[in-house]
C-alpha cells in the first residue's frame, strides 16, 4: 500500500501518463445526464460538485443489452451458435464512487458459482483497473454506512481517492493499483497533514450521512414471517410496477436473454430485466408465481435483504447509494421498507 | 395552497365518517424534498397526513382501474379528472364507486427545472400560491412559480376539473395560452430525415424502464404490447427501432385519450421529453375532429372509437 499526492493542476499529465495501454473513463455528461462512459478530455470530466451518476454504471460491465451469440440460418455452420464475447481493451475508471466499487464487488458473486462463471461480467472486470473517489458531500439519500458501505470504503476498488481540495490523495490497495501508479512521474509521496485531512473528511461524510438503519431484526425474523408480513399491501399501493429502482440500481442483475434473427442470421443478446414487471415469472403454462403488484414489491426488498444475506454469508444486496429513493416515481422509499422489515 | 389541504382532509373525514367510501386516494408528502407519493387514507390519522401542493404530480386515475371494487374518494385536478371521465367512457371503472373530490388547480413544479436553479443539493422548499422557495446547503432562494411549472401546465387550458362531486376551493380562472403547438408545428416542417433524428436523438437515453407507460391512466391493458411473448411484436433490447417502436405505438393507443396530465414525463427517469410524440398527436385529433379534446364531458364520443361515414379519411392514400 502507498499513499500519494496527485495535484489537481497534474492532471492532464497523470492520465496521459497511466493512459498508455489504458482507456480512460470518467465522470462526463451526456446530454443532461452524468454518467461514467470514455473520457475524450481530461477537462470533460465532472470531478467538481459531482455526487454521483444518475444511473449507476453499472453497464461498463453489465450493458442493458449485451450480444453473446450469433448464428446463421444456412450453410455449414447452420443454426450453430458462436460466441460473441469481444475482449475489451484495458481501462482506467476514475471517480467511480465506493458504494458502487462495493455493488460490482456483491455482483463479482453472483456473476460466479463453483460451476459456472460468468465471462460477459468478468472479462471486462479484469481488464479495469478503478480508481474510486471517497465522498465528500454525501446526498441527503445516502445511507450507505447501514449496508456494510462507506463513503470512504474500499472494496472493489484499486485505488482510493480522496479530494484534498487542490489535490487529490491516492491510496493503492490491490496489486493492480500499485501498477497502475508505479512510475506515474507527477505524485509526490503523501505527509501526515494529507493523510489526517483525508481521516477527517471521512468522518465528516460518515457524520453527514442521516438516518443511520437498523437491520438486525432482519437478520433475525425468519424468512416466512417477513415473506408474510401484513405491510408489504401498504408498501405495494403506490408502486407503479415500472422498472425504474431496478434499472437505476448498482446490485440489481437480472437479465432476459432473447434470440433476435434478421434474415438469415441472428444474435443471442442478453438485456435487464425487472422483477417488477409479471413477465418477469410468467411460465409457459401461463402461471405466475408473482402474480401482482405485491408479489413482485415483495421480491425485490426480499432478494436485497433477506435472501442475498442468507446465501452470501450476511452481504446486503443494497449499498445505500439511494437512487431508487431520488428516481422512483411514487416516492418509495427503501429507508422506509427497510424499517418496517427491521420492526 | 393551506385551504385546498384543510379541505381536502374536511371532505375525506367526512366521507370516510359517514362510510360513504372505503377509502380516499389523495397525495401525502414524500421522502424527499419535491417528491410527493399517493397516498391511500382508510382512517383519520391516513386522511391528516394528505395535502396539495406543487409537488401532485402522480395521476390518481393511473391507479382506480384496479381498485374498482373498491367505493373510492379520488382527489381530482382538471386532468386528472378528464382521465377519470376517460376511464368511465372506456367502462374501466364505474361512476357510482367514486366520489370526485375536485381540486382547481393552479399547475404543478418541474423539480428539474428547480434543480437548475441551485448548484447543491435542494433539501427543503417552501411554497405559497406565487412563490416558492429553494434551501439547501449554503443557499435559499426565492423562484417565481410560474417561471418553475411543468411545460404542460404552463399549456393546460383545463386547471378547473370537467367532473366532480365537490370543489374544495372557486374555480381558478382558466389560462390563455398562445402557441400552445408551435414547438410541434416546427417539428412538421422538419424534413423526414431531420425528425427521424430529432426522435432518435430524443429517446436515445431511454432505458425501457416502461415508467411513462405505468404513470399513464390510458395504460391499463392487462398485457401490453410490448409484453406480448406469444408472438412478440417488440424486441427486448435497447436498439434504437425497437425503442422508438415502443414509444410510437404507445403514443398512438393515446390518441383522442391524452389529456396532458404529464405523468409520463415526470415518472421518466432519463427526463426524456415524451409529449412530444402525444402532443403531435393530440393537434391532429383537434385539428382533424372539430377542436375534440378528452375527458371533458361523459357525453362526448372519443373520435377514435366511433365510426362516422364523414369522418376525415385524408390520411388513407
Amino acid at each position: 500500500m502507498a499513499e500519494m499526492i496527485l495535484e489537481k493542476q497534474d492532471m492532464a499529465a497523470f492520465t496521459a501518463e497511466i493512459n498508455k495501454g489504458y482507456e480512460l473513463f470518467g465522470p462526463v455528461k451526456n446530454g443532461k445526464q452524468l454518467e461514467i462512459a470514455r473520457v475524450n478530455e481530461v477537462s470533460d470530466m465532472v470531478l467538481e460538485g459531482y455526487r454521483n451518476t444518475d444511473m449507476s454504471p453499472k453497464n461498463l460491465f453489465f450493458p442493458q443489452s449485451e450480444e453473446m451469440m450469433a448464428f446463421k440460418k444456412y450453410g455449414d455452420d447452420a443454426n450453430i451458435y458462436k460466441d460473441s464475447l469481444k475482449e475489451i481493451a484495458p481501462r482506467v475508471i476514475f471517480g467511480i464512487r465506493p458504494c458502487d466499487a462495493k455493488a460490482f464487488s456483491v455482483l463479482d458473486q453472483i456473476f460466479k458459482n463453483d460451476q459456472f462463471i460468468d465471462n460477459y461480467w468478468f472479462s471486462k472486470r479484469e481488464k479495469s483497473v478503478m480508481i474510486g473517489l471517497g465522498c465528500n458531500m454525501p446526498c441527503s439519500t445516502c445511507f450507505c454506512t447501514s449496508v456494510n458501505s462507506h463513503p470512504f470504503g474500499e472494496t472493489g476498488l484499486d485505488v482510493l481517492a480522496t479530494d484534498l481540495d487542490n489535490r487529490y490523495l491516492l491510496k493503492t490497495l490491490t496489486k493492480k493499483g500499485e501498477d497502475i501508479l508505479s512510475g506515474v512521474s507527477c505524485l509526490k509521496v503523501a505527509n501526515d497533514d494529507d493523510l489526517s485531512s483525508a481521516k477527517s473528511l471521512s468522518e465528516k461524510a460518515v457524520s453527514e450521512i442521516s438516518g443511520n438503519l437498523e437491520l438486525k431484526n432482519i437478520d433475525k425474523k425468519s424468512v416466512l414471517d417477513l415473506f408474510n408480513a401484513d405491510f408489504w399491501e401498504r408498501v405495494q399501493e403506490p408502486c407503479l410496477n415500472c422498472g425504474t429502482c431496478t434499472y437505476v440500481c448498482p446490485t440489481c442483475h437480472c437479465f432476459d436473454i432473447q434470440d433476435e434473427v434478421f434474415k438469415d442470421e441472428g444474435i443471442r443478446v442478453r438485456n435487464w430485466d425487472s422483477c417488477m414487471s409479471w413477465l418477469f415469472t410468467i411460465h409457459g403454462s401461463g402461471h405466475n408465481p408473482r402474480p401482482g403488484k405485491k408479489e413482485r414489491v415483495r421480491q425485490r426488498f426480499m432478494h436485497k435483504f433477506k435472501y442475498i444475506p442468507i446465501k452470501r454469508d450476511g452481504e446486503i444486496g443494497c449499498v445505500g447509494c439511494g437512487r431508487c429513493i431520488r428516481m422512483c416515481p411514487v416516492n418509495i422509499d427503501v429507508r422506509e421498507v427497510v424499517k418496517l422489515m427491521n420492526s | 395552497m393551506q385551504n385546498r389541504t384543510d379541505k381536502i382532509k374536511e371532505i375525506a373525514k367526512r366521507l370516510l365518517d359517514e362510510e360513504k367510501v372505503d377509502l380516499v386516494l389523495g397525495h401525502r408528502k414524500g421522502t424527499i424534498p419535491l417528491k410527493n407519493t399517493p397516498g391511500f387514507a382508510y382512517n383519520k390519522d391516513e386522511v391528516e397526513e394528505l395535502l396539495w401542493d406543487g409537488n401532485c404530480r402522480s395521476n390518481l386515475a393511473t391507479f382506480l382501474p384496479r381498485l374498482k371494487d373498491k367505493r373510492i374518494a379520488v382527489v381530482a385536478q382538471g386532468c386528472v379528472s378528464r382521465n377519470i371521465v376517460g376511464l368511465i367512457i372506456e367502462k374501466q371503472i364505474p361512476r357510482e364507486n367514486l366520489y370526485i373530490i375536485g381540486v382547481p388547480c393552479i399547475g404543478m413544479l418541474d423539480p428539474n427545472i428547480l434543480r437548475e436553479k441551485v448548484s447543491g443539493e435542494i433539501l427543503e422548499t417552501k411554497e405559497d400560491e406565487t412563490k416558492i422557495i429553494l434551501k439547501g446547503s449554503g443557499f435559499e432562494i426565492s423562484v417565481e412559480r410560474e417561471d418553475v411549472l411543468r411545460n404542460n401546465c404552463k399549456l393546460c387550458l383545463h386547471r378547473n376539473p370537467t367532473l366532480f362531486d365537490e370543489l374544495v376551493v372557486d374555480e381558478v380562472r382558466e389560462q390563455n395560452v398562445s402557441g400552445r403547438y408551435d414547438d410541434i408545428t416546427a417539428l412538421e416542417n422538419k424534413t423526414s430525415e431531420e425528425r427521424t433524428t430529432y426522435f432518435d436523438e430524443l429517446l436515445s437515453s431511454c432505458i425501457r424502464c416502461y415508467a411513462c407507460r405505468d404513470a399513464c391512466p390510458l395504460c391499463y391493458c392487462p398485457v401490453c404490447f410490448v409484453d406480448e411473448s406469444n408472438p412478440q411484436w417488440c424486441g427486448k433490447s435497447t436498439d434504437p427501432r425497437d425503442v422508438l417502436n415502443y414509444h410510437i405505438l404507445r403514443a398512438f393507443h393515446c390518441a383522442g385519450r391524452c389529456t396532458e396530465c404529464g405523468a409520463c414525463e415526470d415518472a421518466c427517469p432519463m427526463d426524456i421529453k415524451v409529449r412530444m410524440l402525444t402532443r403531435k398527436i393530440e393537434k391532429d385529433i383537434q385539428e382533424n375532429y372539430d377542436g375534440y379534446e378528452a375527458g371533458m364531458s361523459l357525453d362526448a364520443e372519443p373520435p377514435l372509437a366511433t365510426f362516422k361515414p364523414n369522418d376525415p379519411q385524408s390520411f388513407i392514400k
